[in-house]
């Protein structure tokens, strides 16, 4: 296989190569790709879409199509981890033996097969094996995460103007929760956050992309012609393609937090939902 | 409403999926109703589109409203108004008969799988009638992702042979993503049809070249052309029969069509056909494909094995045919991306029915099947019979054109390919046929002999396997019908 | 021979970026281990992310982002010289997201078969098929 391997790469690398030959230097600004498209793209957008960040208006908006799908690939990428890992209570094995404890005084109870306490803010449920979370680490993240969040909605609410976007605000908010569920445990992140609100949630960012599309279709506009929404939204149709834009973003945004959230529990887990790493 | 087809055909099930996902955890009885929902407005919309294209011919659609190449478009001519009811019909079919399997297999995941279902069919549109080509590469990925995690859920097997898959299928959407990075380097655009408009100054650049062979390399691993094929056979045995029932047959049809697409449209056939002038040494590669898919099939002792070694010989008929650079090999391609999805589809829904009924399809299993489920056994035997090129049934009339192809090209080595590959397909479908008829029917725990009772696939499995046995002998008397009305405009103008 | 070394020069984000994807491609077809194959994947992904991204550069431009500006009343001339290609940014971010797809979709993979099989190593699972 190693040899195999060395051949293909080699004759690819070749190729590769034989065919940079062709390719125009690097930073050069006559090169095709550099003259064709992109000075319209430059030069349009602000006056197009009233967009400032020609990035985030060429994703939501001249190219927001492929976005849309862009958003469905993680989509799909969540549904096929759950899909493929998450275990369901029937196939789960018979009842275990529980343990439990006591928040306050850290007394561990186990409790024998078919019995269990009801949820209550005194008693949490452990594995059998269960590592304390540590005092400085919890406490740390807790005071960060909030930081961290309002630093993602920055990110998201301010993607027109600057470095941001859906994408990437979307993945600091997953990331944030999912720094909370390693400084404590997967149970305790997802007593906060249950899969059915993260699965639904994922559903409902890329709805809310797929959906301004469609709605532009009822307008009796292309699908995802945000200028169709100015007279729904009150403005002109350029500054509708800006809010359109954000629209879009923060329902990439929302489809990317949960996602991410939602990969990393049955991941992590190998879909059983304990304590997770 | 007819002006919005090309967006419905793609957003309403992309909707749906969505909102199956939610139904999901809501009420699960409601998933499989909005999927048939879902796929059947796909197909009305499809072939609305295909009926729209016959007046008017080509159909652009801009999306979001920005004219190509700043914005992405639609593009539906002759031939995706083709190959989009193809697509969207095999995929419903399937799905109707996909309901059993699921309860039977897998009742709590029924959400995430019909969830996915509908986004792979919503992949595999977007593939067909996009005219952007980096928005393909964005839906083939859809159409892979989702393809990897219905394909995983199966035997014990399916996740190794889906890992290999993955592995496979990611090299071959990054290279096809590298030929269009190389393309947008030397012309600026991403649009299939301004890249044509700007490449023929450049075809004799280097990078041209290497952007065509790193595509065709990209989509022949997709495809499971002959020595990249290594990971199709695995990958569609181990998984769940609704899964492999959808994969089978569009997967690699789509990509043929993808294939197609870059000859005709992006690269245009001057460029492929004249200024290139290897298609002697593809055509031939599609030979060793076909011959090699034959014998690897005549090896497999298990119905469903065999008949993904025939998956990998049809594809060489295709790549060949296109690659014959004659109108007769086109015609016979295109036709047979149409046929190959119905034949496959047909036999595919019949290893579905067995293995839901007697839970296995090596062929010990198959021991008296034609008296214990004889309609299902029926339909299989039209499809076969459409595999080997029976007349009246389809199979033989694309083959026809492809031998026809084939004689005007000079290319008798795929003439007897094509031919010694019917011979084969003849053994292997009788020798499945005279275990299921004359060998008598024993169960797993060893009573031979005992008088076999009929015990055939439920309903909603058999309605849509019958329809697909239908249609192939009725697409195979209108065969004259499809060439003269859509296939002939598909080729371009100064094409033999 | 300063023709040669000047074009190898003037190019060499062409030439890291094949030397990256020439080892993710060897990682996934001459590894073993099937995590260590994932991690080939990923580097043969970013190295065409990296590919793109050199695409857009333009000499002695800077980030698409306009200076400032609400609506379409501000008037200020927008030079296409100063602002390096945004395209390609935007097709990234796309591939970058399908990255992180399939990466999670391949974990998903790789811990079915660890459940399966109870190793990661290709050869020792192989072993395990053909003993049954």
């Amino acid at each position: 296989m190693k040899i195999i391997g060395l051949i293909i790469v080699v004759v690819t690398g070749a190729l590769l190569i034989y065919a940079a030959a062709d390719f125009p230097a690097w930073s050069d600004p006559a090169s095709p790709a550099s003259t064709y498209l992109s000075p319209y793209f430059i030069e349009k957008t602000m006056e197009e879409t009233s967009v400032p960040n020609i990035v985030t208006a060429v994703l939501a908006d001249y190219r927001g199509f492929d976005t849309m799908f862009e958003t469905t690939v993680i989509f799909s990428a969540g549904v096929v981890c759950f899909f493929l890992l998450r275990i369901s209570r029937r196939e789960e094995e018979e009842p275990e033996t529980r343990y439990y404890r006591h928040v306050l005084t850290g007394v561990t109870i186990q409790l024998k097969e078919g019995y269990k306490i009801p949820p209550s803010a005194d008693f949490e449920r452990i594995d059998a094996v269960w590592t304390p979370p540590d005092l400085i680490i919890k406490t740390g993240c807790r005071i960060l995460i909030p930081f961290i969040q309002l630093f993602a909605l920055y990110v998201i609410a301010h993607g027109h103007h600057s470095p941001g976007g859906g994408f990437q605000g979307g993945v600091i908010l997953g990331a944030s929760v999912i720094l909370f569920a390693i400084s404590h445990d997967l149970r305790t992140a997802v007593r906060r956050m249950s899969e059915k609100l993260i699965g639904i949630l994922c559903a409902v960012g890329v709805s809310i992309y797929a959906g301004t599309g469609a709605l532009c279709l009822l307008l009796k506009q292309n699908f995802l012609d945000y200028s169709a929404l100015a007279g729904v939204l009150h403005v002109d149709p350029i500054t509708a393609r800006s809010h359109g834009i954000l629209m879009v973003e923060i329902g990439v945004g929302i489809a990317v937090l949960a996602t991410m959230i939602w990969i990393y529990n049955n991941i992590s887990s190998a879909g059983r939902y304990r304590q997770g790493l | 409403m007819s002006e919005q087809y090309p967006a419905l055909l793609v957003i309403v099930p992309l909707l749906s999926a969505l909102v199956i996902s939610v139904a999901g955890w809501v009420n699960k009885r409601l998933c499989f109703p909005i999927a048939v929902a879902a796929l059947g407005v796909a197909a009305w919309s499809s072939v609305g589109l295909l009926f729209r294209v016959l007046d008017e011919g080509v159909i652009v659609y801009k999306l979001g409203g920005w004219s190509p190449p700043m914005g992405i478009a639609y593009y539906i001519d002759y031939l995706n108004g083709l190959v989009l009811p193809v697509v969207s019909i095999v995929a419903l079919l399937n799905l109707i008969s996909s309901k059993k399997i699921v309860e039977q297999q897998f009742p709590d995941k029924a959400g995430p799988f019909y969830t996915l279902y509908v986004l792979m069919v919503t992949g595999l549109l977007g593939i067909v009638v996009t005219g952007d080509a980096f928005n393909l590469y964005v839906l083939l990925e859809i159409a892979s992702l989702t393809g990897y995690g219905l394909l995983a859920m199966g035997e014990e097997r399916a996740p190794l042979a889906t890992l290999n898959y993955l592995y496979m299928g990611t090299i071959g959407a990054c290279f096809y993503l590298l030929g269009i990075g190389y393309l947008y380097i030397v012309t600026g655009s991403l649009n299939m049809v301004d890249i044509a408009r700007l490449l023929p100054p450049l075809y004799q650049s280097k990078a041209v070249l290497a952007a065509f062979i790193i595509c065709m390399v990209g989509v022949w691993l997709k495809m499971a052309f002959f020595p990249l094929h290594a990971w199709l056979p695995n990958a569609y045995t181990y998984a769940n029969s609704a899964s492999s029932g959808l994969i089978a047959p569009l997967m690699t049809k789509v990509m043929v069509y993808v294939m197609i697409r870059l000859i005709l449209t992006v690269f245009t056939p001057k460029f492929v056909f004249n200024t290139l002038a290897v298609h002697d040494a593809v055509v031939w590669l599609a030979v060793i494909a076909i011959v090699m898919g034959a014998v690897l099939a005549l090896k497999e002792r298990n119905l469903k094995k065999m008949l993904t070694y025939i998956v990998v010989a049809e594809v060489g008929y295709m790549v060949g045919g296109a690659w014959l650079g004659n109108r007769a090999g086109l015609t016979g391609a295109v036709l047979h991306i149409v046929n190959d999805a119905l034949m496959t589809l047909c036999v595919f829904l019949v290893v579905g029915n067995i293995v839901y009924k007697i839970k296995g399809y090596a062929f010990g299993d198959l021991k008296g099947l034609f008296a214990k489920m004889p309609f299902t056994m029926g339909a299989f035997v039209i499809g076969a019979l459409s595999i080997i090129g029976v007349p009246p049934t389809c199979g033989f009339f694309s083959k026809w054109y492809l031998i026809l192809g084939a004689i005007q090209a000079h290319q008798y080595g795929f003439m007897v390919a094509l031919l010694f590959s019917s011979l084969i397909n003849v053994v292997l479908f009788f020798r499945v046929f005279e275990i299921g008829f004359y060998e008598p029917f024993s169960d797993h725990e060893g009573h031979e002999h005992h008088p076999a009772v009929m015990a055939e696939a439920p309903l909603t499995m058999l309605v849509p396997l019958y329809v697909v046995a239908i249609s192939l002998i009725l697409v195979g008397l209108y065969t004259g019908d499809i060439v003269n009305h859509i296939v002939q405009f598909v080729i371009p103008k100064g094409f033999m | 021979m300063t023709d040669l070394i000047s074009t190898v020069v003037a190019k060499y984000n062409y030439w890291i970026y094949i030397t990256l994807m020439m080892i993710g491609l060897y990682a996934m077809i001459a590894k073993n281990n099937l995590v260590k194959k994932i991690v080939g994947m990923n580097i043969f992904q970013t190295a065409i992310i990296l590919f793109y991204v050199s695409i857009g550069v333009k000499k002695g431009a800077t980030i698409p982002i306009l200076e400032h500006g609400h609506g379409p009343d501000v008037h200020h001339v927008v030079h296409a010289v100063d602002y390096i290609n945004p395209l390609p940014h935007v097709l990234m971010l796309t591939a970058i997201v399908v990255g992180v797809a399939t990466l999670g979709v391949a974990l998903a993979l790789a811990i079915r078969i660890y459940n399966n099989y109870n190793t990661l190593e290709e050869n020792e699972i192989l072993t395990q098929v053909r003993e049954k």
